[in-house]
Protein backbone atom coordinates (compact mmCIF):
# COMPACT_ATOMS: atom_id res chain seq x y z
CA UNK A 1 0.00 0.00 0.00
CA UNK A 2 1.02 3.59 -1.04
CA UNK A 3 0.82 5.64 1.92
CA UNK A 4 2.01 8.33 0.05
CA UNK A 5 -0.58 8.46 -2.81
CA UNK A 6 -3.09 7.64 0.04
CA UNK A 7 -2.23 10.14 2.22
CA UNK A 8 -2.53 12.93 -1.31
CA UNK A 9 -5.44 11.60 -2.48
CA UNK A 10 -7.69 11.86 0.64
CA UNK A 11 -5.89 15.41 0.76
CA UNK A 12 -6.39 16.78 -2.87
CA UNK A 13 -10.38 15.14 -2.22
CA UNK A 14 -10.87 17.06 0.41
CA UNK A 15 -9.50 20.35 -1.06
CA UNK A 16 -11.40 20.04 -4.32
CA UNK A 17 -14.40 19.33 -1.66
CA UNK A 18 -13.80 22.40 0.13
CA UNK A 19 -13.41 24.31 -3.03
CA UNK A 20 -16.26 22.79 -4.20
CA UNK A 21 -18.30 23.84 -0.95
CA UNK A 22 -16.88 27.49 -1.02
CA UNK A 23 -18.17 28.34 -4.58
CA UNK A 24 -21.81 26.87 -4.00
CA UNK A 25 -21.39 28.64 -1.39
CA UNK A 26 -20.62 31.98 -3.44
CA UNK A 27 -23.40 30.67 -5.92
CA UNK A 28 -26.13 30.82 -3.03
CA UNK A 29 -25.10 34.38 -2.09
CA UNK A 30 -26.22 35.21 -6.00
CA UNK A 31 -29.34 33.08 -6.10
CA UNK A 32 -30.79 33.86 -2.63
CA UNK A 33 -33.43 36.70 -2.09
CA UNK A 34 -32.69 38.65 0.51
CA UNK A 35 -29.73 39.33 3.34
CA UNK A 36 -30.43 36.91 5.54
CA UNK A 37 -30.94 33.82 2.74
CA UNK A 38 -27.43 35.38 1.78
CA UNK A 39 -26.39 35.11 4.90
CA UNK A 40 -27.12 30.82 4.93
CA UNK A 41 -25.63 30.50 1.90
CA UNK A 42 -22.67 32.43 3.02
CA UNK A 43 -22.23 30.08 5.97
CA UNK A 44 -21.23 27.47 3.39
CA UNK A 45 -17.93 28.71 2.97
CA UNK A 46 -17.66 29.49 6.39
CA UNK A 47 -17.65 26.02 7.49
CA UNK A 48 -17.55 23.23 5.32
CA UNK A 49 -15.35 25.76 2.99
CA UNK A 50 -12.88 26.16 5.51
CA UNK A 51 -13.16 22.52 7.47
CA UNK A 52 -12.59 20.87 3.82
CA UNK A 53 -9.58 23.25 2.96
CA UNK A 54 -7.74 23.45 6.31
CA UNK A 55 -8.33 19.52 7.00
CA UNK A 56 -6.85 19.09 3.07
CA UNK A 57 -3.99 21.17 4.44
CA UNK A 58 -3.58 19.44 7.77
CA UNK A 59 -2.77 16.18 5.54
CA UNK A 60 -0.15 17.76 3.53
CA UNK A 61 1.34 19.07 6.63
CA UNK A 62 1.46 15.81 8.75
CA UNK A 63 2.95 15.66 12.25
CA UNK A 64 4.39 19.20 11.85
CA UNK A 65 4.03 22.75 13.55
CA UNK A 66 2.22 23.72 10.67
CA UNK A 67 -0.41 20.94 11.24
CA UNK A 68 -0.77 22.32 14.93
CA UNK A 69 -1.29 26.24 13.22
CA UNK A 70 -3.53 24.59 10.90
CA UNK A 71 -5.54 23.36 14.13
CA UNK A 72 -5.79 26.94 15.72
CA UNK A 73 -6.82 28.84 12.53
CA UNK A 74 -9.88 25.92 12.73
CA UNK A 75 -10.83 26.45 15.89
CA UNK A 76 -10.12 30.72 16.10
CA UNK A 77 -12.30 30.55 12.43
CA UNK A 78 -15.13 27.98 14.14
CA UNK A 79 -15.26 30.17 17.23
CA UNK A 80 -15.46 33.68 15.75
CA UNK A 81 -17.71 33.04 12.52
CA UNK A 82 -21.24 32.65 14.01
CA UNK A 83 -20.31 36.07 16.50
CA UNK A 84 -20.09 38.17 12.95
CA UNK A 85 -22.91 36.35 11.43
CA UNK A 86 -24.91 37.06 14.61
CA UNK A 87 -23.60 40.88 14.34
CA UNK A 88 -24.43 41.31 10.93
CA UNK A 89 -27.60 39.69 11.59
CA UNK A 90 -28.65 41.96 14.66
CA UNK A 91 -27.51 44.62 12.21
CA UNK A 92 -29.73 43.89 9.96
CA UNK A 93 -32.96 43.04 11.64
CA UNK A 94 -32.23 47.01 13.60
CA UNK A 95 -31.79 48.38 10.19
CA UNK A 96 -35.64 46.81 9.14
CA UNK A 97 -36.89 44.87 11.21
CA UNK A 98 -38.29 43.12 8.18
CA UNK A 99 -37.50 39.67 6.60
CA UNK A 100 -38.33 38.11 3.58
CA UNK A 101 -40.59 34.95 4.81
CA UNK A 102 -42.59 32.07 3.29
CA UNK A 103 -46.53 32.67 3.51
CA UNK A 104 -48.49 29.81 3.91
CA UNK A 105 -49.30 29.63 -0.17
CA UNK A 106 -45.73 29.32 -0.28
CA UNK A 107 -45.46 32.62 -1.79
CA UNK A 108 -42.18 34.56 -0.05
CA UNK A 109 -43.39 37.90 1.68
CA UNK A 110 -41.43 40.67 3.68
CA UNK A 111 -42.82 40.11 7.07
CA UNK A 112 -42.01 41.77 10.17
CA UNK A 113 -39.81 39.71 12.55
CA UNK A 114 -41.67 38.81 16.30
CA UNK A 115 -38.85 40.20 18.88
CA UNK A 116 -39.46 39.21 22.25
CA UNK A 117 -39.73 42.49 24.17
CA UNK A 118 -37.58 45.08 23.29
CA UNK A 119 -34.77 44.82 25.57
CA UNK A 120 -32.37 47.14 24.00
CA UNK A 121 -35.33 50.06 24.52
CA UNK A 122 -35.88 49.55 28.20
CA UNK A 123 -32.10 49.30 28.92
CA UNK A 124 -31.29 52.63 27.36
CA UNK A 125 -34.65 54.03 29.55
CA UNK A 126 -33.12 52.56 32.20
CA UNK A 127 -29.73 53.67 32.10
CA UNK A 128 -30.50 57.16 31.41
CA UNK A 129 -33.37 56.75 34.64
CA UNK A 130 -29.87 55.89 36.55
CA UNK A 131 -27.98 58.63 35.11
CA UNK A 132 -30.87 61.46 36.16
CA UNK A 133 -30.54 59.64 39.68
CA UNK A 134 -26.95 60.05 39.81
CA UNK A 135 -27.47 63.91 38.60
CA UNK A 136 -29.86 64.73 41.10
CA UNK A 137 -27.80 63.21 44.19
CA UNK A 138 -24.63 65.41 42.84
CA UNK A 139 -27.08 68.20 42.64
CA UNK A 140 -28.55 68.00 46.14
CA UNK A 141 -24.66 66.77 47.82
CA UNK B 1 -4.76 30.27 41.81
CA UNK B 2 -6.04 27.10 39.68
CA UNK B 3 -7.58 28.67 36.84
CA UNK B 4 -4.47 31.43 36.89
CA UNK B 5 -2.07 28.27 36.54
CA UNK B 6 -4.24 27.03 33.69
CA UNK B 7 -4.36 30.23 31.85
CA UNK B 8 -0.87 30.59 32.08
CA UNK B 9 0.22 26.95 30.90
CA UNK B 10 -1.87 27.39 27.91
CA UNK B 11 -0.80 30.03 26.94
CA UNK B 12 2.93 28.81 27.41
CA UNK B 13 1.35 25.98 24.80
CA UNK B 14 0.45 28.15 22.48
CA UNK B 15 3.28 30.35 22.44
CA UNK B 16 5.35 27.13 21.70
CA UNK B 17 2.66 26.26 19.17
CA UNK B 18 2.85 29.62 17.41
CA UNK B 19 6.88 30.31 17.70
CA UNK B 20 8.59 26.98 16.96
CA UNK B 21 11.43 28.05 18.82
CA UNK B 22 13.06 25.77 21.53
CA UNK B 23 16.26 27.13 22.32
CA UNK B 24 16.99 27.65 26.37
CA UNK B 25 16.93 32.14 25.96
CA UNK B 26 13.56 32.40 23.52
CA UNK B 27 11.54 29.46 25.90
CA UNK B 28 12.44 31.46 29.51
CA UNK B 29 11.91 34.51 27.38
CA UNK B 30 8.15 33.41 26.39
CA UNK B 31 7.44 31.86 29.69
CA UNK B 32 8.58 35.14 31.30
CA UNK B 33 5.80 36.94 29.11
CA UNK B 34 3.07 34.49 29.97
CA UNK B 35 3.83 35.24 33.96
CA UNK B 36 3.37 38.71 33.19
CA UNK B 37 0.52 38.48 31.02
CA UNK B 38 -1.18 36.30 33.98
CA UNK B 39 -0.05 38.59 36.45
CA UNK B 40 -1.73 41.47 34.26
CA UNK B 41 -4.93 39.88 33.76
CA UNK B 42 -4.85 39.05 37.78
CA UNK B 43 -4.50 42.23 38.25
CA UNK B 44 -7.71 43.47 36.04
CA UNK B 45 -9.60 40.61 38.12
CA UNK B 46 -10.30 39.07 34.63
CA UNK B 47 -9.43 35.37 36.04
CA UNK B 48 -12.71 33.10 36.30
CA UNK B 49 -14.67 30.03 35.56
CA UNK B 50 -15.79 32.00 32.30
CA UNK B 51 -12.75 33.33 30.75
CA UNK B 52 -11.23 29.79 30.83
CA UNK B 53 -13.44 27.06 30.57
CA UNK B 54 -11.29 23.91 31.64
CA UNK B 55 -14.84 22.30 32.81
CA UNK B 56 -15.70 22.37 29.08
CA UNK B 57 -12.89 20.34 27.82
CA UNK B 58 -13.58 16.59 28.85
CA UNK B 59 -16.90 16.64 27.96
CA UNK B 60 -16.86 18.35 24.71
CA UNK B 61 -15.04 15.59 23.44
CA UNK B 62 -18.79 14.39 22.84
CA UNK B 63 -19.98 17.67 21.99
CA UNK B 64 -17.78 18.54 19.01
CA UNK B 65 -18.00 15.92 17.00
CA UNK B 66 -21.61 15.33 17.35
CA UNK B 67 -21.77 19.04 16.08
CA UNK B 68 -19.20 18.84 13.44
CA UNK B 69 -21.61 16.25 11.39
CA UNK B 70 -24.89 18.33 12.29
CA UNK B 71 -22.17 21.21 10.33
CA UNK B 72 -21.56 18.40 7.41
CA UNK B 73 -25.35 16.99 6.91
CA UNK B 74 -27.05 20.77 7.13
CA UNK B 75 -24.19 21.89 4.40
CA UNK B 76 -24.85 19.12 2.46
CA UNK B 77 -28.95 20.01 2.50
CA UNK B 78 -28.17 23.67 1.99
CA UNK B 79 -25.65 23.30 -0.69
CA UNK B 80 -28.30 20.77 -2.38
CA UNK B 81 -31.20 23.74 -2.04
CA UNK B 82 -28.70 26.53 -4.06
CA UNK B 83 -27.84 23.91 -6.83
CA UNK B 84 -31.80 23.21 -7.24
CA UNK B 85 -33.43 24.98 -10.24
CA UNK B 86 -36.27 26.18 -8.77
CA UNK B 87 -34.24 26.86 -5.01
CA UNK B 88 -36.98 25.60 -2.97
CA UNK B 89 -36.52 27.63 0.51
CA UNK B 90 -39.45 29.01 2.58
CA UNK B 91 -37.47 31.29 5.06
CA UNK B 92 -38.99 31.31 8.47
CA UNK B 93 -37.91 33.01 11.74
CA UNK B 94 -39.19 30.74 15.15
CA UNK B 95 -37.96 31.68 18.43
CA UNK B 96 -36.26 28.39 19.66
CA UNK B 97 -36.26 28.04 24.00
CA UNK B 98 -32.44 27.65 25.60
CA UNK B 99 -32.64 25.77 29.09
CA UNK B 100 -29.25 26.27 29.53
CA UNK B 101 -28.65 27.50 33.10
CA UNK B 102 -25.41 29.58 32.38
CA UNK B 103 -24.90 32.68 30.16
CA UNK B 104 -22.03 31.04 28.38
CA UNK B 105 -24.19 27.40 27.84
CA UNK B 106 -26.70 30.14 26.26
CA UNK B 107 -24.44 31.63 23.96
CA UNK B 108 -22.71 27.94 22.81
CA UNK B 109 -26.38 26.95 22.14
CA UNK B 110 -26.81 29.99 20.10
CA UNK B 111 -23.47 29.93 18.11
CA UNK B 112 -24.23 26.01 17.66
CA UNK B 113 -27.51 27.20 15.61
CA UNK B 114 -25.49 29.69 13.78
CA UNK B 115 -23.00 27.26 12.75
CA UNK B 116 -24.97 24.73 11.34
CA UNK B 117 -25.84 26.29 8.25
CA UNK B 118 -29.48 26.77 7.04
CA UNK B 119 -30.77 28.09 10.64
CA UNK B 120 -29.09 31.67 12.05
CA UNK B 121 -29.62 33.29 15.88
CA UNK B 122 -30.69 36.35 15.36
CA UNK B 123 -31.57 37.79 18.19
CA UNK B 124 -31.46 36.60 21.62
CA UNK B 125 -33.56 37.49 24.99
CA UNK B 126 -32.75 35.87 28.08
CA UNK B 127 -33.88 31.91 27.29
CA UNK B 128 -35.56 32.65 24.06
CA UNK B 129 -33.56 32.71 20.73
CA UNK B 130 -35.08 34.19 17.54
CA UNK B 131 -33.40 31.71 14.71
CA UNK B 132 -33.65 32.56 11.15
CA UNK B 133 -33.94 29.33 9.11
CA UNK B 134 -33.66 29.07 5.18
CA UNK B 135 -36.50 26.25 5.06
CA UNK B 136 -39.35 25.70 7.20
CA UNK B 137 -38.64 22.05 8.01
CA UNK B 138 -35.28 23.31 9.44
CA UNK B 139 -37.05 25.73 11.72
CA UNK B 140 -39.61 22.70 12.45
CA UNK B 141 -36.72 20.44 13.22
CA UNK B 142 -35.67 22.69 15.68
CA UNK B 143 -38.20 23.35 17.72
CA UNK B 144 -40.04 19.82 17.78
CA UNK B 145 -36.04 18.28 18.04
CA UNK B 146 -34.62 19.63 21.23
CA UNK B 147 -31.80 17.39 20.72
CA UNK B 148 -29.23 20.34 20.32
CA UNK B 149 -30.77 21.90 23.29
CA UNK B 150 -30.12 18.70 25.69
CA UNK B 151 -26.55 18.38 24.48
CA UNK B 152 -25.53 21.71 25.07
CA UNK B 153 -27.02 21.13 28.27
CA UNK B 154 -25.00 18.35 28.87
CA UNK B 155 -21.95 19.87 28.11
CA UNK B 156 -22.88 22.42 30.55
CA UNK B 157 -23.77 20.32 32.94
CA UNK B 158 -26.85 21.55 34.15
CA UNK B 159 -28.72 18.39 33.59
Amino acid sequence: MDWELLRDGLSWAMLLGGAAFSLIGGLGILRMPDIYTRMHAASLTDTMGAILILGGLMIQGGLTLVTAKLVLTLFFLLFTSPVSTHALAAAALTDTRTALQARDDGTLAPTEVDLPDDQDALDIAADEAARQSIRDEESRA
Amino acid sequence: MFHAVGLGLVMYLLWLVLSGHYTGLLMTLGAISCAFIVWIVHRMDAIDHEAFPVHLSLRGTVFWPWLLWEIVKSNVDVAKIILDPRLPISPTVVRVPASQKTEFGRVIFANSITLTPGTMSVHMEDHTIVVHALTRSGADGLLNDDEMDRRVCKLEGSC
